[in-house]
């Protein structure tokens, strides 16, 4: 699914320059469930932004679902995003002043799909939301918010799930219900999702752990 | 992506601010709306003053002293003298001057007028019988003089509809008697009213001219003998006006010796109603420019607010463009709207200039009402012009908001 070789991300800051990523590879297959950890400053934004095709890498070669995008044009990058890929936010980022239903219709609408409400409805369904469908963001508590964004994420059938920090602005109880919808939406889709946490315990429930710091990033094997 | 979608999201946008969108827009609206009721009043005025120079008479030419100034329009009328009552007589010739069917030579000055305990000033004219109908004049009581009474230095007087109401406010005027000067005349008829501001057509008295010339002012030529300000020349059809002033000029010219200059000078209606119009086209270009200048600056506030808008909504861009929005949708969801802002200001702006060129409709300068015209091509520029307007003033905006950096624009507090 994800086939990361030698990433690099170099940003300029004055005169000098700042290698955020230094030589990233990463694989990930399908129907997997990732975790990617690392402190604040690590590159793990910079990595998830490539990840989530926001960002082309510097140098390397990324291939997702066996399509090369390290060199796409901003469109073509767009167009990527809402084929392949889902995003759930920390901060949610639903549309303020939208029904949650219409929210969930973004990605289609840019699809250019037909039967978006149908399509929408089975989204909120699919995250036991069906019945708050009319009401605002504003409406919603921040359980109902992550899970719209969730449906959101789902409703055009990406292939990778991408979630960043999904819980960092949630109770642990509500966050504990969002991480069981991730585990299911895993299990019984075969959805492969990557979280990026900075919380060991929610990386636990992830098959695949990757700490990144400094920009370089590898893998944690065994339990814990 | 639909088109419906793009209107749909733009819409939407629009709603969302609605104190915000309509404010902008009344910029448009407001621009607009004096565009279109400056532009017909423009046309409007345009009219009623042509209709009031038609209304002096129909098919006529003026034979002015004084050599043509430019654009066939004089300084000051009758600063020359040397113009004869010989001269007018000469016109009315059939032979050499065919086309013209009645001359009046007039005489003017400005006295005041005695009646009773009541006075006015007002313009006193010297003129032949052929007034009345050289300028269409006709009577409300009794009768004009007659060539008897013009030849017989006769002391009548016709006075013009309003100076008959001033000096007799109880009616019957005729057979009073008024003074003028060191003349006492018999009133023996007022006119009909004609309206119109531009001459003062009833603020006037008319006496025989050479009861005029033997009692009133005296300008004479340089041969000593009594000069006119000008003669009137009927012609006989509208096709013949260019003939006839060639007839005039002929004559004129014999009798004035072929001089390098001509010494007077021949002005037609057209030639008035030319001129006339070139100077309110010029007045109603001015005004639209006036009113052009607040379309720009409302074009400019909806600028100002998309650029807002679009900074105030960043985050709102980056959420669609993560979730796969390309440039172009994101270029065209602003450009729509600030587009949607304008069109309809001008619609707006469109149908209350339509307002307000109604109100003014209809106020009435003598005989000719004001008609305020709104045209059609007037409607389709307004219209075109604030679409233009918000794809104008909304291509920066949008532009920026295309060009954010989806990544950036999603941190964006």
């Amino acid at each position: 699914m994800i086939e990361m070789e030698g990433i690099t991300k170099a940003y300029h800051l004055g005169r000098g320059e700042v290698l955020a990523l230094q030589g990233v590879s990463l694989r990930v297959e399908r129907g997997e469930m990732a975790a990617i950890m690392g402190p604040s400053g690590s590159g793990k934004s910079t990595l998830m932004n490539i990840i989530g095709c926001l960002d082309r890498p510097t140098s390397g070669n990324y291939r997702l679902e066996g399509e090369e995008v390290s060199r796409l044009s901003d469109d073509a990058l767009a167009s990527v995003r809402n084929r392949k890929l889902g995003f759930v936010f920390q901060t949610y980022n639903l549309l303020p002043r939208t029904s949650a239903l219409s929210n969930i219709e973004l990605p289609l609408i840019y699809a250019g799909k037909g039967g978006r409400r149908g399509l929408a409805w089975e989204a909120l369904k699919k995250v036991g939301l069906a019945q708050r469908a009319h009401h605002r963001p504003s409406e919603l508590s921040g359980g109902e918010q992550q899970r719209v964004a969730i449906a959101r994420a789902l409703v055009n059938r990406p292939s990778l799930l991408l979630a960043d920090e999904p819980t960092g602005n949630l109770d642990s109880r509500t966050g504990e219900d969002i991480l069981k919808l991730f585990e299911d939406l895993h299990r019984k889709e075969g959805l492969t999702i990557v979280l990026v946490t900075h919380e060991r315990d929610i990386a636990l429930r992830a098959q695949r752990r990757f700490f990144i710091r400094d920009g370089i990033l590898r893998e944690e094997k065994g339990e814990g | 992506m639909r088109a419906s979608d793009v209107l749909l999201i733009a819409l939407r946008g629009l709603a969302a601010h609605r104190l915000r969108s309509s404010l902008t827009m009344l910029g448009i609206v407001i621009g607009v709306a004096s565009v279109i009721s400056l532009l017909a009043l423009g046309s409007g005025a345009q009219q009623m003053v042509a209709g009031q120079i038609q209304g002096l008479g129909s098919n006529l030419l003026w034979v002015y002293p004084g050599p043509p100034t430019q654009m066939g329009m004089r300084g000051l009328v009758g600063t020359g003298s040397n113009l004869t009552l010989e001269d007018a007589r000469a016109l009315m010739d059939p032979d050499r001057a065919p086309s013209v069917v009645a001359v009046s030579p007039q005489v003017n000055t400005t006295a005041p007028v005695v009646a009773g305990g009541l006075n006015t000033t007002t313009s006193i004219r010297g003129v032949t019988p052929e007034y009345v109908q050289v300028r269409n004049y006709s009577l409300a009581e009794g009768d004009f003089f007659t060539p008897q009474q013009e030849e017989s230095r006769a002391r009548v007087a016709v006075l013009g509809n309003q100076v008959a109401q001033t000096l007799f406010p109880d009616g019957d005027a005729v057979e009073q008697w008024l003074r003028v000067g060191p003349l006492r005349l018999r009133v023996i008829g007022v006119l009909e009213s004609k309206g119109g501001a531009m001459g003062m057509e009833d603020d006037l008295v008319l006496v025989p001219i050479t009861t005029f010339q033997a009692g009133l002012a005296r300008q004479t030529t340089a041969g000593g003998e009594f000069s006119l300000q000008v003669i009137t020349v009927q012609v006989a059809d509208g096709k013949l006006v260019e003939q006839a002033k060639e007839e005039v000029r002929a004559i004129l010219q014999d009798r004035h010796g072929s001089s390098e200059e001509e010494d007077f000078s021949i002005i037609s209606q057209e030639d008035v109603l030319q001129t006339v119009g070139q100077v309110m086209g010029i007045f109603t270009l001015f005004l639209g420019a006036i009113a052009g200048i607040s379309l720009l600056v409302g074009g400019i506030g909806i600028m100002n607010i998309m650029l807002v808008s679009v900074t105030e909504r960043t985050r709102e861009i980056g959420i669609r463009k993560a979730v796969g929005a390309r440039r172009r949708h994101i270029m065209l969801q602003f450009l729509l709207e600030a587009t949607f802002l304008s069109l309809a200001g001008g619609i707006i702006g469109i149908l209350l200039g339509m307002g307000l060129s109604g109100l003014v409709s209809g106020i009435r300068m003598g005989e000719v009402a004001l008609q305020p015209a709104v045209t059609l091509p007037v409607v389709l520029l307004a219209f075109f012009l604030s679409a233009a307007i918000g794809i104008f003033f909304g291509f920066y905006p949008a532009s920026r908001a295309a060009r954010l950096d989806p990544i950036q624009a999603l941190r964006y507090e």
